[in-house]
C-alpha cells in the first residue's frame, strides 16, 4: 500500500497563482497545498492512507462523527479557497494515489473544469427550503354533522370531510412549492432540486417540500433574497441559506 | 454532536446535501473511485441510522 494518497478539494484557474492562505488545515489535520498543471491549479492535502484508503473510506463514511468532521473541514478549507478564487469545489471523499494522477485527472478534463469554472464565476449558491407549516387541527365541528344521519352515517362523513380536507391542504402545499420554485428559478441563473430532507435530520416537524439550490450573480444576491424575503404563503415556511460556494452547479458537463 | 439547530452556521445536513451529492466528479482508472451514488446512498442510510440511535438514547 502507498506511504500517502491525495485528497482532492477543488480546482481552480492557475492563473491566480497559490491561493492557499498560510497555515490552512484540511482533512485529517493535513496542510493544503496546490498542484499546478497547464491552465488549472488542484487544491490537495496529503493524507494518510489509514483513514483514506478506499477501504477505510468505506468504514468511516459510515461513522458519524468522523463523516461531520471530515465535510466540515472539506468545506472550510474549500471556503477558505473561494474567499480568493473561483474554485470548482469536488465531492467528498475524492483521493488519489499521488500527484501524478491528480495531474493526468487535470490534464484529461481540462476543457470540462474549464466549463465548470465559467458556470460559477462570479456567482454564489443560495439554499431555500419550503416545510409545511403547521395546520391547526381544525376537527369538524360535531355540532354542524347532519342531524338526520345516525351515528354510523355521521362518523364516516365526518371521516370523509376529514379526508377531503387533507387532500385539499395537501394541493395547496405542493402549489405554493412550485409557485416558490418557478418565482426563485425565474430569479436565479440556474436551480437544482435535492430530495426534501428527511424530518429526523432536518429538525423540522413538519415535512420539507422543497429543498433546493439556486445559482445566483454575486450582483443579483441583493434581489435574489429581497425575492424570498417578500415570497409567502399561509402553507408553507421558507428557509433560506447561503450564500454557499457553488457546489449544487460544480458539474462537469457530460462528453 | 449536535446536527441541526446549532449555533453553527451551517447544519450538517445541509452541508452533506452539497458534499455527497454536488460537487465535480471524476471518475477514471486513476482514481479510487467513490464519488458514485452508492456513496450517498450508503452515507445517507448511515446517518439517518446514526441520529435516530442518538435520539433513542
Amino acid at each position: 500500500m502507498a506511504d500517502s494518497l491525495v485528497y482532492l478539494y477543488a480546482v481552480g484557474d492557475a492563473a491566480f497563482g497559490d491561493a492557499v492562505p498560510p497555515g490552512l488545515i484540511g482533512v485529517g489535520e493535513a496542510p493544503v497545498r496546490m498542484i499546478v498543471e497547464g491552465r488549472l491549479a488542484a487544491v490537495v492535502s496529503t493524507v494518510d492512507p489509514l483513514h483514506f484508503s478506499e477501504d477505510a473510506l468505506q468504514r468511516n463514511l459510515e461513522d458519524l462523527t468522523w463523516l461531520a468532521a471530515t465535510a466540515r473541514a472539506h468545506h472550510a478549507v474549500v471556503d477558505a479557497i473561494w474567499q480568493h478564487r473561483p474554485v470548482a469545489p469536488l465531492r467528498l471523499a475524492t483521493v488519489y494515489l499521488d500527484d501524478d494522477n491528480v495531474r493526468a485527472v487535470l490534464r484529461a478534463n481540462e476543457a470540462a473544469f474549464a466549463g465548470a469554472l465559467d458556470r460559477i464565476r462570479g456567482a454564489r449558491e443560495w439554499g431555500v427550503k419550503a416545510i409545511v407549516h403547521p395546520q391547526p387541527d381544525a376537527d369538524l365541528d360535531p355540532t354542524l354533522a347532519d342531524a338526520t344521519l345516525g351515528p354510523g352515517a355521521a362518523y364516516l362523513q365526518h371521516k370523509r370531510k376529514a379526508r377531503d380536507r387533507a387532500a385539499r391542504v395537501q394541493q395547496d402545499v405542493q402549489d405554493a412549492a412550485a409557485d416558490l420554485h418557478r418565482t426563485l428559478s425565474a430569479a436565479a441563473a440556474a436551480s437544482h432540486l435535492y430530495p426534501p430532507q428527511d424530518p429526523q435530520l432536518s429538525g423540522h416537524r413538519e415535512h420539507m417540500v422543497l429543498n433546493a439550490a439556486y445559482l445566483v450573480e454575486e450582483s443579483a444576491a441583493g434581489a435574489f433574497t429581497d425575492v424570498v424575503k417578500a415570497w409567502q404563503s399561509p402553507h408553507v415556511d421558507v428557509e433560506l441559506t447561503g450564500p454557499w460556494v457553488p457546489y449544487s452547479f460544480a458539474t462537469l458537463e457530460e462528453s | 454532536m449536535t446536527l441541526v439547530g446549532t449555533d453553527d452556521d451551517l447544519a450538517l445536513v445541509d452541508l452533506l446535501d452539497r458534499l455527497l451529492a454536488g460537487g465535480v466528479v471524476v471518475t477514471g482508472d486513476v482514481t479510487i473511485s467513490l464519488a458514485g451514488v452508492d456513496l450517498v446512498q450508503i452515507s445517507l442510510r448511515a446517518l439517518i441510522s446514526s441520529v435516530a440511535t442518538l435520539v433513542d438514547k
